[in-house]
């Protein structure tokens, strides 16, 4: 790759050496993620099973902080509006997916009703 | 707030998500562990807006603030019995507010830290293609599956001569037009990709039938998050890279119980069409005797039983019958019979369906038992009551090696004393078979609509 445009071509070569040790830590992080996932995923209750669905739908639009950023940073050109549809469409996820998640778990009560709620 | 502190909350956030998965361990911690998710989101937010240089507020409150409302009213609105489609529907926006990050990564590079616009690393385009490419086939794929879901497609498997070579083509052209983009970087190539792993997506899930559901929207599910782990790849985000492997891995695991359930591969799910080819069974079935009873003899039987284990499928759901079979639960209970329900893994149109709506009628979940648990218990049981359910009770996938169903894990219903199985027709299944259960001498076939049945049982019992 030519370093085009960049101010100074040495700082382009430090950062790609930087660019590389960062990949590595990030496939390591994503994979003790994935391990982590599995784990605790096969302790969910299959009872659960759709609860679960949506909670990891309401964190899966963890997403938003990338449309945040891109908003925050950005002129309001082309990409801050991209960015802003990103953020209302993320912000959907987030209420909509833990209030229904809350509203299925508010239904799974036990025999002994003292037992249930923190 | 420092990039330090900014990066602490991020694991802050991530330690809570992965804590309100476990959660759901048991319906005793599982609001406790959703309470935990919302507490992940907020400090993950608040940190992202806290952090330096962070300008246009009244911009992203306002869109915070318009989607937080839409979420709220739709999630308080929605039916129990809607829920599939709403989760469907809920994949869809991840997948493309995942590819809309990608795009404003081409355009304003620099926000992220990946260079100027036309001069960003190869390795940064190939992680920004990945993310969109997945993204991409998440939204149209859930967009479709809603449609099926809300029924405004029909959820017949949609078929054609040479969709697999069609689809298989796609795939190719998909992979061709990222590496384009990978060398020359153009955005005319990203809305290409883009634009082929859409139709790649739509394609892709039209052959599904509606019974397969639970493994497709798990899947989609799965994509999702893996989706939002290479977004984060691009923006180099420990925080996006983590939850999305959290909810990707945990898609995959849904998706493999809920093909587990079926005895079949994800692979012949994809490749769709099942209990298509099974339309001539129907034809040269002779007509064989069955029983078939009223809602008296049912209430008759029902009143001299010690045990009793309900089979639910979709058809509850479809008839919203879950109300009145909670009205027979309270009433058998009263009788002293022991009642409980027994959970097929694929019963309904996701995972974990039945329970919901159970749960939603007032069922105490202590009563309502997964395969596993009850399977044995059929054969000391006086009546299996099946309602809405088919395919998932029929023995002859323990029993017959050239059916299609054979080896598929199934209730053992046909070891119960009797059988009560309500059901509007003969008509076979999804599988698109038989079901031998129908013509055996202790099966009675109450045939009507499943809440109006069980209605007139109650009536009868009274």
């Amino acid at each position: 790759m030519q370093p085009l445009n960049l101010p100074d071509s040495l700082h382009s070569v430090a950062s790609t050496a930087e660019h590389h040790s960062d990949f590595t830590i990030m496939v390591t992080i994503f994979v003790l993620a994935v391990f982590v996932g599995y784990y605790v995923v096969w302790k969910v209750t299959p009872a659960l099973h759709s609860p679960l669905m949506a909670v990891t739908n309401a964190i899966s639009s963890i997403i938003v902080v990338g449309a945040l950023i891109a908003v925050g940073l950005s002129e309001m050109s082309r990409s801050g509006v991209i960015g802003i549809v990103a953020i209302v469409l993320a912000a959907v996820n987030i209420s909509g997916g833990f209030l229904v998640t809350q509203r299925m778990l508010e239904m799974f009560k036990g025999k002994n009703r003292k037992s249930v709620g923190p | 707030m420092t990039p330090g502190l900014t990066a602490i909350s991020y694991l802050a956030a991530s330690a809570l998500f992965i804590l309100s998965l476990s959660g759901l361990a048991s319906p005793r911690t599982a609001r406790r562990g959703n309470l935990l998710g919302i507490a992940g989101m907020i400090i993950a937010i608040v940190a992202t807006l806290l952090s330096p240089s962070i300008t246009n507020y009244q911009w992203i409150f306002g869109a915070l603030l318009v989607g937080g409302s839409i979420g709220t009213f739709i999630a308080l609105r929605i039916s129990m019995t809607n829920l599939p489609q709403l989760i469907a529907a809920f994949h869809s926006l991840v997948g493309l507010a995942a590819v809309l990050v990608a795009a404003v990564a081409l355009y304003s590079p620099e926000v992220f830290g990946l260079g100027q616009f036309g001069h960003v690393r190869s390795s940064s385009l190939i992680e920004m293609s990945l993310g969109t490419i997945v993204g991409a086939i998440t939204f149209s794929g859930s967009v479709i599956a809603f449609t099926k879901l809300q029924g405004l497609i029909g959820g017949q498997p949609l078929l054609f001569p040479g969709q697999q070579y069609l689809n298989g083509l796609m795939a190719l052209s998909i992979i061709g037009s990222c590496v384009y983009f990978v060398n020359t970087g153009e955005s005319e190539y990203f809305w290409i990709m883009a634009g082929l792993a859409f139709l790649f997506g739509v394609m892709s899930i039209l052959p599904i039938g509606g019974a397969d559901m639970p493994v497709v929207i798990s899947m989609l599910n799965s994509f999702s998050g893996w989706a939002a782990s290479g977004i984060g790849f691009t923006l180099s985000n420990h925080l996006l890279i983590i939850t999305g492997a959290l909810v990707g891995s945990s898609g995959a695991i849904l998706s493999y119980i809920m093909c587990k359930g079926m005895n079949r591969s994800l692979m012949d799910v994809l490749l769709g069409g099942f209990g298509t080819n099974g339309g001539s069974v129907a034809a040269h079935r002779e007509k064989r005797p069955i029983h078939a009873g009223s809602a008296e003899d049912a209430a008759y039987l029902l009143n001299n039983v010690g045990s009793v284990v309900v089979v639910p499928g979709y058809g509850m759901a479809v008839a919203h019958a879950q109300h009145a079979i909670k009205e027979l639960y309270n009433v058998l209970k009263a009788k002293n019979v022991k009642i409980r329900f027994a959970i097929h893994p694929v019963a309904g149109r996701m995972p974990g369906h039945m329970n919901v709506l159970l749960a939603e009628a007032g069922v105490p979940y202590e009563d309502v038992l997964e395969l596993e648990s009850i399977n044995q218990d059929f054969s000391a049981t006086d009546v299996s009551l099946v309602i809405g359910a088919n395919d998932i009770t029929n023995p002859i996938a323990r029993t017959d090696p050239t059916s299609s169903i054979y080896g598929m894990p199934v209730l053992s219903v046909d070891k119960s004393n009797n059988v009560l199985f309500i059901k509007r027709s003969l008509a076979p299944g999804y599988a698109g078979i038989d079901n031998e259960l129908f013509y055996r001498d202790n099966t009675m076939m109450l045939f009507g609509d499943a809440k109006k049945v069980v209605d007139d049982i109650l009536k009868a019992l009274a």
